[in-house]
């Protein structure tokens, strides 16, 4: 099946983000309304394609459109083409859904910046190159798209660059990025060179043919991209200085939807990680690891948004980790991936409108006491929260549950390695997620002078409400008679039936609740019944100290780096100077030397011209003698 | 006397032609009856509106193939449709560039220095007779690629040549330097042009004929004098080889390059380069081919020195002009890897090559022209320092044509060289790819100085600044610039068209 329309999804946010850029300051007065009526535009088109979807039988559903030849080179032939299938729909939806509702949001909220037209242009252009990376029908079309969404992501982390924290911040995610990139484009080329080509279908096609090595090979890479984008340890260090770009963008791209690119292109690439099952338990160990470390990291951060920046790279973690799991997994890293694009940018707009009242303070620390001030944004925040910390029935229950479950019956000491990862998780996301809405919320006031909390705009609240909406439904709808996995199943290959279960659902919801209830009731303890110091105490156990540096993994990446990456590039330096630019500088001195020399020919009379054209002309006839001779 | 036949002509064939010499003739009379005032504009009007017309005539016939149009004089094939078209579609960027008349003397007659010229001066008489010039030229130009016989071949490279030695004396700043560059060019060129004749009566003593395809069956019949058609191919190569400014027939295009008046530069070079190429191609290809293992050891030595020469020399070059003057050398070297390559991916490389590098150095040199202070044009590369901080627009729309040259990837220049070079390397001729690739490794040296001369290196205030172009020179460096862009990511459409219609008619 084919589609006309696909191309108009990019199209459209491409435009308008171009539009806004050139037309400069004569679109100020209107360039926020153009921006958000594309990206309402393609997510008219998206609904569009879907009902179209939901009307055709099951193996007619995907559509694609080619744009163009793209490169044709020999043997390498790669289309602009663009794909749409049961799992690209999904992200299409979520992208230009919850966009627009941050495009609405951002309305208000960016209301009194002076280039809010230059940061609607740069979220179109996020909005494009996202629809780019799920739509294109090959992974360099896939590598078009990524880049141009860390190129928006640096833009707009940087968007306040007049701040050189907020400038470091932006060029941070970007050399993180560069290194996962890396990866993708290593995938990339490891693919043609094996499989000799590098688009989905014909991966998939010719992927049984390969060697496991090679699939390994290509599995690492894509993953050690997907760290990169998706803030996997050990690439995951920017996403919380990332914090520094306008709230409505750590909604959209940090929480919602670019991070998870990473699952995207994992769930994607399926069928390399089933052929290649060293590589798909790496997957699982990272998401594991990130799991922990992010939640870890939440429990620490005074800083509300770096608070659920670490519970981002958390969540991710989960996802990645379903991801690394399976078949059986795939489904429900996805149902993951959209209830935490609802709950999460429900969450970071809620962060926003706080920190829209509080004069734009993001210490929690200084919060306190909010509920009765903000009721709105305390209910849709709150709904939120209960999704994350997966009480039933709100939708982190139905996701999160579902991986946990999976991950204990991946069967023998992985299984429980995983699981118990996993529910550890849970309880530590319930703590942390539980602090931040008792420091924010509840308590006595500790504001400052400046601040006069009040409610936000209906411009900020009701997209708000509207994630909140998903963040309570979402995860009963996915579930309800499997629909989502259904849905997705000729994409990413069916789960062989259960055996051998280690443990019941029934067992897993209940032992993951308890230790919800566990890690809300220390909170509740530990943060309700005490004064909150207005300023973080600093008598406290070396766990604590390690948890608010990160988990240190800032200064692990200088030592080791940093440092060396010093030390390597000034030895380079020593030997860049003194022998290969000896060398360079003697070859350009050659050069030059000879040029200058043969420029002497050049002397200006008609009389030695004609001469060097009459020794030509006798050189030419002498070297024909010779050759003919 | 034996009985005569009248000479049968395929009008629509040779139109384009007629049409170009018609609009040159009708523009000497506007010349010399028209009114000061109107002149200018009319002759703008003539000129462009003939070219268009010329080219769309072309258009109408650009599926013919046919050798006998004019007595077996010409050949209308795809491969001379083709240059006609680009020389066409260059001319008219060329003439929006020539439309500055700020560029030209008032009263070319007039003694530099005199009080005539003072006068003409004061009083304002700009004279037009640059654009009949062109149209004559264009004529030339037009007919080169296509002539089928020796004689045809002479006819036009002079048609082509005189008017651009007069074209290249009309500038109006530095008029001696002008004056001398025109007189050079046509020594010079006359000196070279008895080359051409001396190797022309050779080849006809050796075969008997004058037509290309003659020639070539008496090539491969090998009846003759050898020694004759070995010495003609020499001669006929050097007459060529001086238009196209190979080295050492090269020394007049420095020289040349700087002191005619920059828009003419950017015409002569890129439209002349397309002519003399197309003319290069079709006599290897269809006259020479079978004495292929003759000329190749001879061509392959002058396409090393060729490229190394004027990749070498110009890293010594202080001014703007002759700095591409030698960069033009040396793409003529590159060039010439697609003539010695001689198959059909050689032939399709070749074109698009000229096509790329002929309206990048248009907007090139057009850009040349907006770069002045009080005396004119600034040439003197130290003075374009920092201009990347003064107009970025203008710098960067330069750096661009310059990583063309350089075949940077996403720029024309990039997939010209590529397939040329791959084209040579399929003929088996590996010592020019090779130090093809060297040079252009040394060229990429100059070009990318001058960038970083323009972006990395602060300003002078010396008074150098880049002039508000005219709409007409807007179009041409806008349309330069878009495709030299547009070819390099987007080569395929062109490509391909070339190697569907690119064929030459034996």
């Amino acid at each position: 099946m084919t589609s006309n329309y696909l191309v108009y999804l990019i199209a459209l946010p491409l435009f308008g983000s171009a539009l806004l850029l050139f037309a400069g300051r004569k679109a100020d007065k209107w360039g926020h309304l153009l921006g958000t009526a594309m990206s309402g535009g393609a997510f008219i088109i998206g609904l569009y394609e879907f009902s179209q979807m939901l009307g055709r039988s099951t193996d007619q559903r995907a559509v694609t459109q080619k744009l163009f030849s793209w490169i044709s080179v020999g043997s390498f032939q790669v289309d602009a083409g663009l794909m749409l299938d049961q799992l690209s729909i999904c992200f299409v939806l979520l992208i230009t859904g919850v966009g627009t509702l941050i495009h609405i949001y951002s309305i208000a909220y960016m209301s009194h910046d002076l280039d809010r037209r230059r940061f609607f242009a740069y979220l179109n252009l996020f909005i494009a190159a996202m629809l780019l990376l799920v739509l294109g029908d090959s992974y360099l079309n896939l590598y078009v798209g990524w880049e141009g969404v860390g190129l928006a992501s640096y833009l707009l982390i940087g968007f306040w660059n007049q701040k050189p924290t907020y400038a470091t911040a932006a060029k941070k995610a970007f050399v993180a990025n560069r290194v996962g990139d890396m990866g993708l484009s290593l995938a990339i080329m490891i693919s043609f060179a094996t499989l000799g080509t590098v688009s989905f279908s014909g991966v998939k096609e010719h992927a049984s043919q390969a060697s496991t090595g090679a699939l390994t090979a290509i599995g690492i890479m894509l993953l050690v991209a997907a760290t990169g984008k998706s803030a996997q340890f050990p690439l995951q260090a920017w996403l919380g200085d990332a914090m520094a770009g306008p709230t409505p963008v750590s909604a959209l791209i940090h929480a919602a939807t670019m991070v998870t690119a990473g699952v995207y292109l994992i769930t994607r690439s399926n069928f390399i990680f089933d052929a290649a099952p060293t590589a798909q338990l790496c997957v699982a160990i990272i998401g594991a690891i990130t799991l922990l470390f992010g939640a870890i990291i939440g429990t620490a951060k005074d800083d509300i948004k770096k608070a659920l920046a670490a519970s981002t790279m958390s969540q991710i973690g989960y996802m990645v980790l379903g991801a690394g799991l399976g078949p059986a997994g795939y489904a429900f890293a996805i149902m993951h991936l959209l209830t935490h694009g609802f709950f999460k940018a429900g969450m970071f707009l809620g962060a926003g409108s706080v920190m829209h009242g509080m004069d734009d303070e993001v210490n929690m620390r200084r919060y306190g006491g909010l509920s009765k001030f903000m009721p709105i944004t305390f209910a849709t925040f709150g709904l939120g929260y209960l999704a994350i910390i997966g009480v039933p029935p709100f939708a982190g229950f139905y996701s999160k549950d579902k991986i946990i479950e999976v991950a204990f019956n991946a069967g023998g000491i992985k299984g429980i390695t995983l699981g118990c990862a996993a529910l550890l998780g849970a309880a530590i996301t319930a703590f942390y997620m539980t602090r931040v809405v008792i420091l924010t919320f509840a308590g006595s006031k500790r504001w400052n002078e400046k601040a006069h909390p009040h409610e936000s705009p209906a411009l900020m609240w009701i997209p708000m409400a509207l994630l909140a909406v998903g963040s309570v439904a979402s995860g009963f709808i996915f579930t309800h008679g499997n629909s989502l996995k259904n849905w997705l199943a000729p994409v990413v290959e069916q789960s062989p039936a259960h055996e051998g279960e280690l443990l019941k659902p029934a067992v897993v919801s209940v032992l993951a609740l308890v230790l919800v209830l566990l890690g809300v009731g220390l909170a509740v303890v530990k943060y309700m019944r005490k004064e909150i110091p207005l300023v973080a105490p600093t008598d406290v156990s070396i766990f604590t100290r390690v948890a608010r540096r990160d988990l240190l993994q800032d200064d692990f990446n200088e030592a080791v780096f940093m440092k060396t990456g010093q030390k390597i590039t000034s030895a380079l330096l020593v030997t860049d100077k003194s022998i290969i630019d000896g060398a360079v500088r003697g070859v350009a001195k050659l050069v030059r030397g000879s040029g200058s020399a043969l420029r002497t020919t050049q002397t200006g009379f008609v009389r030695s011209y004609a001469m060097w054209i009459l020794i030509g002309a006798i050189g030419l006839v002498a070297a024909i003698w010779v050759v003919t001779l | 006397m034996s009985g005569f036949t009248s000479p049968v002509l395929i009008y629509s064939l040779v139109a384009p032609i007629l049409i170009v010499l018609g609009g040159a003739v009708i523009g000497v009379l506007v010349e010399a009856f028209a009114s000061r005032k109107i002149r200018p504009i009319l002759q703008l009007s003539l000129t462009v509106g003939t070219l268009v017309l010329a080219l769309a005539q072309l258009w109408r016939v650009r599926h013919e193939t046919s050798g006998g149009a004019a007595m077996g004089s010409v050949a209308i094939d795809g491969a001379g449709i083709l240059m006609q078209a680009a020389i066409l579609f260059m001319a008219i960027l060329g003439v929006f560039l020539i439309a500055d008349q700020e560029n030209f003397t008032v009263l070319a007659a007039a003694v530099p220095g005199s009080d005539e010229e003072a006068h003409s001066i004061k009083s304002g008489e700009q004279l037009t007779e640059i654009y009949p010039l062109t149209l004559f030229a264009v004529a030339g130009m037009m007919l080169f690629p296509i002539s089928t016989d020796l004689i045809t071949l002479f006819v036009a490279l002079e048609m082509l040549s005189l008017p651009l030695y007069l074209m290249a004396g009309l500038s109006r700043r530095r008029r001696l330097m002008s004056q001398e560059a025109a007189l050079k060019y046509f020594l010079l060129g006359a000196f070279s042009s008895a080359f051409f004749l001396f190797g022309a009566a050779y080849l006809y003593g050796f075969s008997g004929t004058v037509s290309l395809s003659g020639i070539g069956a008496a090539v491969s019949a090998s009846t003759g004098n050898t020694v004759f058609m070995l010495i003609g191919i020499a001669f006929l190569s050097v007459g060529l080889l001086f238009k196209v400014g190979a080295v050492p027939f090269h020394a007049w295009t420095p020289d040349v390059y700087q002191g005619a008046p920059t828009p003419v530069t950017a015409f002569m070079a890129a439209a002349t380069k397309v002519a003399a190429f197309g003319a290069l191609l079709r006599i290897f290809y269809v006259g020479f081919a079978n004495a292929y293992w003759d000329w190749r050891p001879f061509i392959t030595v002058i396409a090393i020195i060729t490229m190394l020469f004027g990749s070498f020399v110009a890293i010594a070059q202080r001014d703007i002009k002759r700095m591409l003057a030698y960069s033009s050398i040396a793409h003529a070297g590159f060039l010439l890897s697609g003539v010695l390559a001689l198959n059909k991916a050689g032939l399709d490389a070749s074109i698009f090559y000229l096509i790329a590098y002929g309206v990048a150095t248009l907007g090139a040199f057009g850009v040349v022209t907006l770069v002045r202070d009080s005396a004119g044009e600034v040439t003197d590369l130290n003075r374009w320092a920092g201009l990347g901080k003064r107009s970025p627009f203008v710098a960067t729309v330069f750096a661009t044509f310059l990583l063309g040259f350089a075949g940077i990837p996403l720029t024309s220049g990039f997939i010209g060289k590529f397939s040329i070079f791959s084209a040579a390397y399929e003929s088996g001729n590996k010592a020019v790819v090779i130090v093809g690739v060297l040079s252009s490794a040394i060229a990429a040296y100059f070009y990318i100085r001058v960038i970083v001369l323009m972006f990395f290196t602060d300003p002078v205030e010396d008074g150098t600044s880049v002039i508000i172009p005219s709409v007409l020179t807007r179009i041409s460096i806008v349309t330069a610039f878009a495709l030299t862009i547009f070819l390099g990511v987007f080569p395929t459409p062109l490509l391909n068209f070339i190697s569907s219609t690119a064929i030459l008619l034996r």
